[in-house]
């Protein structure tokens, strides 16, 4: 039975989008004082329930008890007036204006006269109850990121949340910030307010959370389990799932020659702190290599540094012995690098562009796509045609805006880009994150035939399983270094050396 | 706990209906010309209450428009006049545009184009009795280069240091006024006034009236061949962006720079080529001014073409052949405003269109539906 001490019950939440099912029939349960984890891959289905509960979302079906009544919510703000806040990774805040401004914004008190010292007062004692340590006049832009998530909870406690949910909090946090932000957790549990954590980290999830729900695949693999009586072993299994889905016939062949191969590369990330410490691999051809890495481990960087998207610091990047360090992009290309990226939208693609402008986008300078300055329309189409047919692309026509197709068939016009110019090098980053089931076999058996034509491929995946199921040999990257590199399929092992605790030493075998 | 999942009754009291407005994926060919004209049409039904209320006849006032810029042959040469430089920036701010590099600098590089043009003729680099054959085309290249000049060094200052295009555009805008008004005073002065010497023969771009020994019907029009050069214009930009590699390009980089990057284009070297194309077509503008119109270097050559075709861009959506007719609806509704009073009225409407076609846009993106509570609630 429902207790008294239930803050939270949802049942059978069921949240669809176009293409993917995100929740599928979750149950969740939340207790007045406790520190909820939920855990899961990226794409699992944990940020979407959660939304659902904040009111940002409505599900299809399900129903949402808070304190024992059910509710429905329109509007986050309705969410807040139940009690129940959510902060997301991306913080809310207007940077021009102080701590105090960015917290009264939007309430009803003050209504006319802004006494600001006054709630500056308010907010420093809210501020030290739960040790929040954060100026009430500061302006958000001198804030640090940790101090801008102080100011995102203050926000919410002023607003007398009893239930607050963080969407992966710790992902911007120095280590000394998470231990602060736990005490802060700690101190808000113990008031008798719930908080609910969302994270794909284990070691932090059995550091901080009372209990934890497991989601997979938009389903609860564990609900309500006591970190006490569990293991990250045990987590990590119901995270990833042991059993290979697909049955991929890999059939065994032999290696060629080295394709690629980098020699200590460094380099920065977007914000100007190290990515990469000193990354040395090599991917010879037929072979299928797989970065085992969670998010903001190096792996994007690598990517984007091998394409020539990205300056190296230091090292040697060498594409068939041949040294392409921090040429161009273009030179990338034509060296026979192809590069599936991480983000389909913001980088793969031209959304408002057609389909056929989308595939031809490395090639269009050569003929027969080129005649001279123009641009040979109907070499274009026709090769546009062909691609859709052959690689199932479903779109009314090759002139549809790329925009407009599913997450599945946006990737699959970028394979058809990628892998119709026969690359020698093959970069896939992420290549089925999001995709629904279909999709990803179809993609997944896609990668496997550029390998058995002889291609060398890089793939990262977040899903261990995908790596089980299509590399020959597994690199484990932690903080911007190689840390194993197994040929075996040991979910153990990957998953303790992906979360940094424990590391190969180099040059033994795994 | 019961293990049933029932579905919340929607207990919120509200209309029998929502209406919602939702993105709209796929936009059928006809909608744009559709909503346009209809946004026209709704335009000239807001003038005319407005003009109702202050006590006209708006049918009159929109008849006397018409007949003031289209009445009859004299007054649609005239517009087609006014509507030759405007033509020519708007192809200049629509290139830039399709790149998204806001080039608000067209009236600046209108003015540069007009002083290079002018220093064939007052230098002069084409002696007095050149024909007409070599002071044209000169006086047309280095309006263009000039024009070009002055896209070029926002051009750089963006792609190298990520300078604001808008900013320098803008305030170059004043630069180049200033500069011309220190040729007309200082150098180039006629007699103390602030206007240059009338150009000779030779480098006048021919009219229609140059033609009416033979066909009687040209006598007094000032059409000149600035508004082929400006046709030849839209059909050469419609080109590049349409059928060239180099428009494919420009293209691609105005949808998703970081996708360009990705495939390799070179994104630096674009930024500055746009630029100084824009700014080309912008002094072209400039060029066919003083060498088809003015016939001499002056202040205040352009009453804000260049500002003007940024609006004739948009309302073209940027597409260089529909630039051709908006051109002239606007010189159209410029030469109104000189013929009838109060002047205000054309601008007026030529404001409430503007607004509207604006507006309208937000139809082609969006689809108002009407949801009865049946349907309300379910999102997909």
């Amino acid at each position: 039975m429902a207790t008294s001490r239930t803050a939270v019950e949802m049942r059978g939440i069921v949240k669809r989008f176009p293409g993917v099912l995100a929740n599928d029939h979750v149950d969740f349960d939340l207790r007045a004082g406790e520190i909820h984890a939920l855990l899961g891959e990226n794409g699992a289905g944990k940020s979407t329930l959660m939304s659902v509960l904040a009111g940002l979302y409505k599900p299809e079906a399900g129903i949402t008890l808070v304190r024992g009544e059910p509710v429905s919510f329109n509007s986050p703000r309705d969410a807040i007036a139940r009690g129940l806040g959510m902060i997301h990774q991306h913080f809310t805040l207007v940077p021009s204006q102080t701590v105090t401004e960015n917290i009264l914004l939007g309430l009803d008190e003050p209504r006319f006269l802004m006494r600001l010292s006054a709630y500056d007062r308010r907010m420093a004692e809210l501020g030290e109850r739960f040790g929040l340590k954060v100026s009430p006049q500061a302006k958000i832009w001198q804030l640090s990121v940790g101090e801008q998530q102080r100011v995102e909870v203050l926000k919410m406690l002023y607003r007398g949340v009893q239930v607050l949910i963080m969407d992966e909090p710790t992902a911007v946090l120095a280590p000394q910030e998470i231990e602060e932000l736990f005490k802060t957790l700690r101190a808000m549990a113990s008031e008798g307010k719930s908080i609910v954590f969302i994270s794909h980290k284990l070691q932090e999830v059995t550091a901080i959370a009372d209990r934890v729900t497991v989601l997979r695949r938009g389903k609860a693999t564990a609900a309500g389990l006591k970190t006490s009586e569990t293991s990250r072993a045990e987590l990590a299994k119901l995270m990833v799932g042991r059993e290979v889905l697909f049955h991929l016939d890999k059939k065994p062949h032999a290696f060629g020659e080295v394709v690629l191969k980098l020699e200590d590369v460094r380099a920065q990330n977007d914000k100007g702190l190290p990515a990469l410490r000193g990354v040395s691999l090599t991917v010879r051809s037929g072979e299928v290599v797989g970065i085992a890495a969670i998010a903001g481990n190096g792996q994007s960087e690598l990517a984007e540094v091998i394409t020539g998207l990205r300056r190296a610091t230091a090292g040697r990047v060498l594409v068939s012995g041949e040294d392409v360090t921090n040429h161009s992009a273009a030179l990338a290309i034509q060296k026979g690098v192809a590069h599936v990226p991480e983000d389909r939208t913001h980088v793969g693609s031209a959304p408002n562009l057609s389909i056929t402008d989308n595939v031809i986008m490395k090639s269009y300078r050569h003929a027969p796509l080129a005649r001279g300055w123009s641009l040979n329309r109907l070499a274009a189409r026709q090769k546009a045609e062909e691609l859709k047919e052959e690689y199932s692309i479903l779109a009314p026509s090759v002139d549809t805006s790329v925009r407009l197709l599913s997450g599945g068939n946006l990737q699959r016009v970028i394979l058809a880009r990628e892998l119709s110019a026969k690359p020698k090098l093959l970069i896939a980053m992420q290549p089925t994150r999001g995709l629904d089931v279909g999709a990803i076999e179809g993609v997944q058996r896609l990668l496997l035939t550029q390998c058995e034509a002889g291609a060398a491929v890089l793939l990262s995946s977040e899903e261990l399983e995908e790596i089980f199921a299509l590399s020959d040999r597994i690199i484990v990257m932690y903080e911007g270094e190689v840390v194993g590199e197994l040929t075996e399929h040991d979910a153990e092992t990957i998953g303790l050396m992906m979360t940094g605790a424990k590391r190969q030493t180099p040059g033994s075998p795994a | 706990m019961t293990t049933t999942t029932p579905t919340l009754p929607n207990r919120r009291f509200s209309l029998p209906f929502v209406i919602k407005v939702e993105p709209r994926l796929d936009a059928p060919a006809w909608l744009g010309p559709v909503v346009s004209l209809g946004a026209i049409a709704v335009a000239l039904l807001l003038g005319a209450v407005v003009l109702k209320l202050v006590g006209g006849n708006p049918w009159a006032a929109y008849a006397h428009i018409a007949k003031a810029a289209f009445g009859d042959i004299g007054v649609f040469s005239d517009t087609l006049v006014k509507a030759t430089p405007l033509m020519m920036v708007g192809l200049a701010c629509s290139i830039a545009f399709r790149m998204k590099l806001w080039n608000i600098g067209a009236e600046g590089q209108f003015y540069m184009g007009a002083l290079g043009a002018s220093m064939v003729v007052l230098i002069p680099i084409a002696p007095e009795t050149a024909p007409g054959w070599i002071t044209l085309p000169l006086m047309l290249i280095a309006g263009m280069a000039f024009g070009a000049g002055w896209g070029f060094i926002p051009g750089w200052l963006k792609a190298k240091l990520k300078v604001n295009e808008i900013i320098t555009t803008l305030m170059m805008n004043y630069i180049a006024v200033a500069f011309v008004n220190f040729f007309v005073f200082a150098v180039w002065s006629e007699g103390g006034f602030q206007m240059s010497k009338t150009f000779q023969r030779a480098a006048w771009l021919p009219r229609l009236a140059d033609f009416a020994t033979e066909i009687k019907l040209f006598r007094g029009l000032t059409t000149h061949a600035g508004l082929l050069i400006g046709i030849a214009a839209a059909a050469v930009i419609w080109y590049i962006l349409y059928r060239s590699l180099w428009g494919y390009e420009i293209r691609l980089i105005g949808d998703n720079p970081r996708a360009a990057q990705y495939a390799g284009l070179n994104i630096t070297r674009n930024t500055v080529l746009v630029m100084m194309t824009s700014g080309a077509l912008a002094g072209l503008a400039g060029m066919s001014e003083i060498a088809g119109a003015v016939h001499r270097l002056q202040t205040s050559i352009s009453p804000g073409y260049g500002f003007t075709g940024i609006i004739i861009a948009w309302l073209a959506k940027l597409n260089p052949l529909v630039v051709i007719p908006v051109s002239i609806l606007f010189g159209g509704l410029i030469l109104a405003g000189r013929e009838i009073q109060p002047s205000g009225v054309p601008r007026l409407i030529q404001g409430i269109i503007l607004f509207m076609l604006i507006a309208s846009d937000v139809l082609m993106r969006y689809r108002v539906r009407i949801a009865w509570n049946a349907d309300a609630g379910a999102d997909v």
